[in-house]
């Protein structure tokens, strides 16, 4: 039998007026008082002393956590990633997408570790963070969708201004060439940097997943790319 | 058995990452706590306020109109629960529905304004404010909520919003709210129709820039590029 929480409604109300929620305290081992969250958030076929246990569970992972204890929180969030699948799956998040929200939400946790309170339920607090991320991705991947048009006899049509101006191109090749040995002195991970986010146009979680290395890494290493590009072609100028 | 996906191995490369190095964290106190010690900031300013105002004629006023005192309660308790708001909508699981919880005492507030439009058509001697008192209430509340809005910011910045451009709003309107509360030791008039819509534009004009300015600052985007 799973435990991995699949229908959770999650703007029910506006304030939560109800006494469970403004209590949200465990009165005992094994049994929740925010059980109707906690009900919800579960599937039916699961029985209300696992989803307890699972849930008691999580929230002594994460008080470890905020005490520093690097075991339980490597546990706790593999043990995050299902639920974040299945709420981002809820909110119908691409299938290819879903990997981003995972990766927004596990970078929210960490920095919102503190402010997680283990006297409340744990899985509650994961998964309206991860409902929230599922969100913002729907909206950005909305807005882009809106700024990219599909038009394909216009881009078959557009005009290559280089070869209407040999001069124009002939400096465009110049420069290239000059962009090209500046970013061939960079670094190896600032050059990767450069190349998958820049040149190929590639998203974060995209280039975090080919690299194997993390979106902070990767965004450290272009930062650093870009000045020093930037300090080069001034100084070439 | 499958071998791991790529966004497998990222995600595990990912919560190693996280793990390295995990230092212990002091956890948040509650909203209402740290609601309580802005309010005790602010009562602190109201105490240097009080001591350089004109008290007697503060009081000669209110005891002549005493539905002043609603209109006092009413930007009191703005400030109060959208400061209370606000400390809410910084924890990364709260509901958006918390920015609502200041509009009752708003209500109030506006109405209780609204009878001293009232008084100053009802009694032809009643002083209203002139243009000029209304650009120094304008000065006033915009002066005060830019310190009491920045403090505010500060102690947010503690939480972790996701909803960074709301909660920075609900800031502006808690300091806002608290400005025009302490305007009332130097506003020796009652409230025409010029001088609430001066505080009406003051207070969005509050609002406005904390959501522009400050909205930045507690997104988590801009403080883990920082």
């Amino acid at each position: 039998m799973t435990t991995i929480p699949v229908d959770f409604p999650l703007e029910d109300g506006i304030f939560r007026f109800d006494p469970a929620y403004w209590r949200g305290r465990r009165s005992g081992s094994g049994s929740i008082t925010d059980t109707e969250i906690a009900k919800r958030a579960m599937t039916k076929a699961v029985p209300d002393v696992t989803i307890a246990g699972a849930d008691h569970r999580r929230s002594g992972l994460m008080a470890a956590a905020q005490a520093g204890d690097s075991a339980a929180y490597q546990t706790l969030l593999r043990d995050c990633i299902p639920v974040i699948k299945s709420v981002a799956r809820r909110r119908r998040v691409d299938a290819d997408r879903i990997d981003d929200v995972v990766q927004d939400v596990l970078l929210t946790i960490h920095r919102a570790r503190h402010t997680y309170d283990p006297s409340r339920s744990f899985t509650a607090w994961l998964c309206v963070i991860a409902d929230r991320r599922a969100i913002d991705l729907l909206r950005r991947t909305r807005r882009q969708d809106m700024r990219e048009v599909h038009a394909p006899l216009a881009f078959e049509s557009h005009a290559d201004d280089e070869a209407a101006d040999p001069l124009r191109g002939l400096a465009h090749a110049d420069a290239t060439g000059t962009v090209a040995r500046a970013l061939a002195s960079l670094p190896a991970r600032q050059r990767e940097a450069v190349q998958h986010f820049v040149l190929e146009e590639r998203s974060l979680a995209d280039t975090s997943a080919l690299t194997r290395r993390t979106k902070g890494s990767l965004k450290v290493n272009l930062h650093r790319a870009l000045k020093a590009l930037r300090s080069k072609m001034e100084f070439r100028e | 058995m499958n071998a791991p996906s790529n966004a497998d191995s990222a995600q595990e490369l990912l919560i190693r990452d996280l793990a390295t190095d995990l230092t212990p964290v002091r956890r948040l106190r509650p909203p209402s706590v740290r609601t309580f010690s802005w309010l005790m900031i602010v009562a602190a300013t109201a105490v240097i306020l009080a001591m350089i105002a004109d008290l007697s004629a503060l009081g000669h006023r209110l005891a002549a109109a005493p539905d002043l005192w609603l209109a006092v309660t009413g930007s009191a308790l703005t400030a109060i629960l959208a400061a209370f708001a606000a400390f809410q909508l910084s924890l990364p699981d709260a509901r958006r529905a918390w920015a609502l919880l200041p509009l009752p005492a708003t209500l109030l507030w506006i109405v209780a304004s609204g009878f001293g439009c009232l008084r100053v058509w009802f009694v032809p001697a009643t002083h209203a404010a002139d243009l000029s008192e209304a650009r120094d209430c304008l000065i006033f509340i915009i002066g005060l909520s830019v310190p009491l809005s920045a403090l505010l910011i500060i102690m947010l910045r503690r939480g972790c919003p996701l909803q960074p451009g709301l909660t920075a709003a609900t800031a502006g309107f808690a300091a806002a709210a608290a400005a025009a509360t302490l305007l009332n030791f130097f506003h020796p008039f009652d409230a025409a129709a010029t001088d609430l819509a001066v505080h009406v534009f003051a207070v969005s004009l509050v609002i406005a820039g904390n959501r522009a300015l400050s909205g930045r600052l507690l997104s988590t985007n801009f403080r883990a590029a920082t």
